[in-house]
């Protein structure tokens, strides 16, 4: 052993690194079980995971060990990277936080340079040089590991964000060729965009000739999205329907006022009631109550 | 490019096949104002369904139709403009101010009807 650290010292560094990295491997290898069980005991102590069950974190504690070897034996983070996203993928929906995934990641880092340094610390030259192996290795996979992790929780985010999206501009037929299309909540350039895609679709689909649009669940907009509003019912009207705006708060009335809209082009209804008496006005259609209803 | 305009009842129908040079477009316009005296039509339908553009010139002749064919007694609606066509028009400000629009022919013919006097001629 003592010679052959002795011949190293005369290779080239990159050689060098290869073949510390191989002996780090080996001996992460053999003290395994140990290691793996003390990595498990820290991240207890940092109530870490709490996520998950003891055997749950057990048999992922293992998968991630057993890839960290891996990446520190390949010099290649395809492999983990493939592999963080599906741990991320599995225990994002659970709750995990991202302070915890980096946590156990680092964690492991320094039960790993600990074990290190219990083995290598009689010789500084050597412990030197396998830490300089180890570091930047063991630095690259947490970076690899957290931002895997933190790239698929956008990548849900940007999901759920699309979701809410459509789920949130519902475009509704009440009578034939009546639609209405309540707006709900914030509205920003491209929110209004894709409303104003699906009103011009809707049209179209369902043959509508008068729409009411209901903004009274949107609290306020900015002037270039009441622009949008306007470019929205002149684009309707050039497929031949008319459109009712109704619920318009104080602010977004303000708003209209102060871009100057022309209120010739927008037609504008108090509340949604008045909007559809209007709108079945235009289209033709009489309302009778029958009878006095359970009402009265 | 020939624009067909085929007469139906009271009115004439034109409608648009393909991207038109603006020759063509002014060609259309003097062919359906001398046709609408010709044939005393009461209604005009120009059917831009195959449009996938709409450039300043062309939505300027349209209205240039559609006033001088209200000149001369007769009432024009435009239909067929695409979803994508209307934003994007909409977007320059080519909204066809104070022109009829319909979704379709059929619609743009119903307009029509709906705005006939009470007791005037079918034919």
């Amino acid at each position: 052993m003592r010679e052959m650290e002795a011949s190293l010292e005369t290779m080239p560094a990159i050689e060098n690194t290869t073949v510390r990295l191989r002996e780090l491997v080996a001996h992460l290898r053999q003290t395994r079980t140990q290691l793996r069980e003390e990595w498990l005991r820290r991240i207890f102590e940092a109530r870490l995971l709490t996520a998950m069950t003891r055997e749950e974190l057990f048999a992922e504690a293992t998968l991630v060990y057993d890839s960290y070897v891996e990446a520190l034996e390949t010099r290649t983070l395809e492999a983990l990277q493939a592999y963080a996203q599906k741990l991320s993928e599995r225990i994002i929906p659970r709750g995990v936080e991202t302070h915890e995934v980096v946590g156990i990641v680092l964690l492991l880092r320094d039960v790993l340079a600990r074990s290190l340094f219990a083995k290598y610390h009689t010789d500084k030259r050597v412990l030197d040089a396998v830490l300089d192996a180890y570091e930047p290795a063991a630095n690259s996979i947490a970076i690899t590991v957290a931002v895997g992790f933190v790239r698929e929780r956008e990548r849900i985010i940007r999901e759920q964000q699309e979701a809410i999206r459509e789920l949130s501009t519902p475009v509704l037929q009440v009578r034939e060729r009546l639609l209405i299309l309540p707006i709900i909540g914030l509205i920003d350039p491209q929110r209004s965009r894709q409303v104003t895609e699906q009103l011009l679709r809707g049209i179209r689909a369902n043959r509508a000739k008068v729409v009411v649009i209901d903004i009274t669940g949107v609290a306020a907009m900015d002037a270039n999205v009441a622009n949008h509003l306007v470019l929205t019912v002149e684009s309707a009207r050039l497929l031949g329907a008319r459109v009712i705006v109704t619920g318009l708060s104080p602010e977004i009335a303000q708003t209209l006022v102060n871009i100057g809209v022309d209120l010739g082009k927008m037609n504008t209804v108090g509340d949604l009631q008045g909007g559809i008496e209007e709108a079945e006005r235009v289209l033709g259609y009489k309302v009778v109550q029958l009878s006095e209803g359970v009402a009265a | 490019m020939q624009v067909p305009i085929l007469k139906q009842g009271p009115y004439l129908i034109a409608t648009i096949q393909s991207a038109l040079t603006d020759a063509d477009l002014e060609q259309l316009r003097d062919s359906i104002v001398e046709r609408v005296g010709r044939h005393r039509a009461r209604g005009v339908i120009i059917d831009v369904t195959a449009l996938d553009v709409m450039d300043s010139f062309a939505t300027g002749t349209l209205a240039d139709i559609a006033h001088m064919t209200r000149l001369r007694g007769a009432k024009t609606v435009i239909v067929g403009i695409q979803p994508d066509v209307a934003y994007t028009m909409a977007h320059m400000g080519l909204t066809l101010e104070g022109i009829s629009a319909a979704l379709d022919l059929e619609e743009g013919l119903s307009q029509l009807e709906a705005e006939r006097l009470p007791g005037e001629a079918r034919d």
